[in-house]
């Protein structure tokens, strides 16, 4: 039938037409910027003021930053390097580079150590951060803590040996419990790692720091960015165990504690992290036994601890309120107690949702740790308005060395949000 | 037939504390609670041995005594013999004051970065996502310094002003941008300025009642009253004339140059100009992202259904997108004016003297009081916060979703 059709009809294409690239203004960098740039003329406007915002930013900052001069002693010299053409006297860095590192105190021969201890810990994080490692490495994690107490402070190996024992001895005392009550074998791991304690503290010699292998570093000579990074760590570490503590108190049963758990919680986010930091200046060696001295380390290390685990808890309480009320259920019909509840059905999943919170405490205590120098710590931002501005060869040079300081900031907290984001992602399992 | 007994009575043992969950739960809160006390009596014990030894005792006297230092931007009178709780009201103003210059300004850079940040312009957005992410991973005090020397390292000094051919000048003759704070003009009451300030104030009431009668109007018959110049006729036209009938009551006290320095108008300190515009950008940052976030939880499936009633673009945002990402922002924007206020005792690093620095600081290391200083700073900051989490849940409980 086609054929007497094909006869009748005057032209009937037989082939099909190449398909024809679409004209220019539909496609192309001219239609990207039509549709993203010029859609309206609103929206022309706000690009020409946002293209003049970057052109006054990046024509001020840039010809700066490439006439930059690396390699000066002073600013003196500096100046006269650049002989009035605009440029960055970046050699504040490269001289400073140590001081804005390591602070001012602490020993130029024993810089590999706390360089070292840097190093493992991210052999130390990897594990932790990344699950796909081989869990085997958890065990270098968890003696890191030690290592790196041993290489920062120095002095005697026996306190850090003596610590991992007492932990060691804690963890077997609650292996060996657990299985018949959580209560039992918690409790009873922690006085065991007391009573190690104890007992090794009363048999390491008082002069065992003499003649250690790593020399002692007192805590008053830390300084520069190490401190600010060993204070987030520490701090970040330390304040998520007692943040889930903390949230599942306020969730529980017993009137008194989560009475307790709330004034804690609600008086500490409360009040602002300096006036925490006064307390541990002036005030908290009032709390200590008499005759012991707690050096301002520990005692800044105590309270933003506490700080952080007061908005952690609050994060995991909102996890924990999150999941649905049927697992809470579910954990109750397979007869499971409330420790295991907690430790197989609950937290696992409560913890997962919290995570994008966490991080985002973790990144705002990591900014937080530059406070410590209005309690005169000398930490990056201490540094840098303390002995390097005030020093003679470098009064007046603002903006590379606070440049510097917001750019090692800004590179780890965005690593920290990205790394959480991928997490996010990993971590989904509701198939959307 | 048989009859129905009572469970036999089973008796108390003590293993019973420990393992029967009745009985448990009162085990462990009493534990908690000897812990709890026997922990606060050894940390009073040490606290009460501690002062001993050192000779000092708690006492709130040296708030009566003269403070001895000057401040330098006040909203009351004060002078070093005013008192030290005198400073310390002199402090709390000071930190109410940035306190809330800068959630205004803070609300407004959040919500205008939040709103182009979704915007169709790829580079406007991507220049807010830049903003957002380059304020909210840097410390606010880094943030504060920075600000703090730009302003020292750019504006003028009091001198450019001075000679016949000054290297700076006043804008409009009235506002001086030195790099000791700007100076404004100050507004002088004269007699019958009370008049005018409330006309002015009735003319509010005014504008309030006339939409409102606006809106009856179009709800009852559907026609629809002009709203925007008569609301601004109504507010200024009533004002005006009677300012110009009671003879120019309000004047301005412009800031004139004298000496070295200026005198007359209003000074705006410089750290308070710095703290504040520190204060309100990096907050402005994490406002932006609950706008944003706020914005995007709408579906846009609501839009839609009101474009297809009709609505405009404008009625749209104000009618129907507004009121539902509201309820989202609010929340988060109550708890980052909180963090405004406990942010801004970061004053101390500038040198404005908000109540960290009274307080806490001067008053602190003058008296060595510094039990009773820091535990008062702690109560005001409390009390604030306690009062903003108190408007918050007022807020929440009125909004909440009417669920059956």
């Amino acid at each position: 039938m086609s054929d007497t059709h094909a006869h009748s009809a005057a032209f009937v294409r037989t082939e099909q037409v190449p398909p024809a690239p679409p004209p220019a203004s539909a496609t192309g960098p001219v239609k990207w910027a039509k549709d993203n740039l010029f859609s309206t003329p609103l929206y022309s406007v706000l690009t020409v003021a946002a293209l003049y915002v970057i052109y006054v930013i990046l024509g001020n900052t840039l010809p700066w930053i490439f006439s930059g001069v690396w390699n000066t002693s002073s600013l003196a010299e500096c100046r006269e390097v650049l002989d009035g053409v605009s440029g960055g006297c970046f050699s504040v860095l490269t001289e400073r580079w140590n001081q804005l590192l390591f602070g001012f105190k602490y020993p130029v021969d024993q810089y590999w150590r706390p360089s070292l201890a840097f190093v493992l810990f991210f052999a130390a994080a990897a594990p932790v951060l990344f699950y796909k490692m081989p869990r085997k490495l958890l065990l270098f994690t968890a003696i890191f803590p030690f290592l790196a107490y041993w290489l920062i402070w120095g002095g005697t190996i026996l306190t850090p040996i003596l610590a991992l024992v007492g932990v060691v001895a804690g963890y077997f005392v609650y292996q060996r419990f657990v299985a018949g009550s959580f209560a039992a074998g918690f409790f009873g791991g922690i006085a065991a790692a007391f009573v190690v304690w104890i007992i090794g503290g009363l048999l390491i010699p008082d002069n065992a720091n003499e003649g250690a292998m790593l020399r002692a570093v007192p805590s008053r000579d830390l300084g520069g960015f190490m401190l600010n990074m060993m204070l987030g760590v520490a701090c970040v570490s330390l304040s998520v165990p007692l943040g889930i503590a903390l949230a599942l108190g306020r969730q529980s049963d017993m009137p008194l504690i989560k009475w307790i758990c709330v004034v804690f919680i609600e008086f500490i986010r409360g009040v602002p992290l300096i006036t925490l930091l006064f307390v541990a200046s002036v005030m908290l060696a009032y709390f200590f036994p008499p005759g012991t001295t707690t050096d301002l380390f520990l005692r800044v290390v105590i309270m933003i601890t506490m700080f952080s685990a007061a908005y952690i808890a609050e994060v995991i309480r909102g996890g924990l309120a999150a999941l649905p009320r049927g697992q809470y259920e579910a954990a109750d019909s397979l007869g499971l107690d409330y420790p295991q509840a907690m430790r197989l059905i609950i937290l696992p999943q409560a913890l997962k949702i919290s995570i994008p919170g966490i991080v985002n405490v973790a990144v705002g205590l990591f900014k937080d740790t530059t406070l410590v120098s209005v309690i005169s710590m000398f930490d990056l931002v201490g540094m840098i308005r303390g002995p390097i501005l005030a020093s003679t060869e470098w009064n007046g040079v603002y903006w590379e060395l606070l440049g510097f300081a917001a750019l090692l900031f800004f590179v780890v907290c965005y690593g920290i949000s990205q790394y959480s984001q991928w997490l996010e992602r990993q971590l989904a399992t509701d198939h959307r | 037939m048989t009859t129905m007994t009572d469970p036999p009575q089973e008796s108390f043992r003590l293993s019973m504390l420990l393992n029967d969950t009745r009985y448990r739960s009162y085990t462990f809160q009493f534990i908690a609670l000897i812990v709890l006390i026997a922990s606060a009596a050894f940390l009073m014990s040490n606290l009460f041995s501690n002062l001993a030894a050192a000779g000092l005792n708690i006492s709130y006297q040296f708030l009566g005594t003269p403070a001895g230092y000057d401040i330098n931007q006040t909203l009351i009178d004060y002078s070093s013999q005013s008192t030290n709780a005198r400073a310390a009201l002199v402090g709390i103003l000071n930190t109410l004051l940035v306190a809330f210059l800068a959630c205004v300004t803070a609300t407004i850079f959040g919500v205008i970065a939040g709103v182009l940040r979704l915007s169709n312009n790829w580079l406007v957005s991507k220049l807010m996502s830049f903003y957002v992410e380059i304020f909210r991973n840097i410390p606010v005090l880094i943030w504060i310094i920075i600000i703090f020397t730009i302003m020292i390292a750019v504006l003028p000094g009091p001198r450019a002003f001075r000679g016949d051919d000054p290297a700076a000048s006043m804008v409009f003759d009235a506002f001086a941008f030195t790099n000791r704070g700007v100076y404004i003009p100050a507004p002088v009451w004269g007699a019958g300025s009370l008049v005018v300030v409330a006309t002015f104030l009735l003319s509010i009431v005014g504008v309030i009642a006339y939409r409102r009668y606006a809106t009856k109007l179009l709800y009852a018959t559907g026609r629809l009253l002009p709203m925007g110049w008569p609301s601004l006729a109504i507010l200024f036209v009533p004002t005006l004339l009677v300012y110009f009938i009671m003879g120019m009551p309000i004047g301005l006290d412009y800031p004139v140059l004298k000496g070295f320095n200026f005198s007359g108008g209003i000074k705006v300190g410089g750290p308070l100009i710095a703290l504040w515009f520190a204060l309100s950008i990096y907050t402005g940052a994490f406002i932006a992202e609950n706008v944003r976030a706020g914005i995007q939880a709408i579906s846009k499936g609501q839009s839609e259904a009101a474009g297809a009633l009709g609505l405009r673009q404008g009625r749209i945002m104000n009618l129907v997108v507004l009121p539902q990402a509201l309820r989202v922002i609010i929340p988060p924007l109550i708890s980052q004016y909180l963090n405004i206020t406990k942010n801004s005792s970061l004053a101390i690093a500038v040198g404005y003297a908000d109540v960290t620095a009274t307080l806490g600081g001067i008053t602190l290391n003058q008296t060595g009081r510094a039990i009773e200083c820091v535990l008062l700073l702690m109560l005001f900051y409390l009390t604030i916060s306690l009062c903003i989490s108190a408007v918050m849940n007022v807020y929440n409980n009125s909004v909440k979703l009417k669920e059956r």
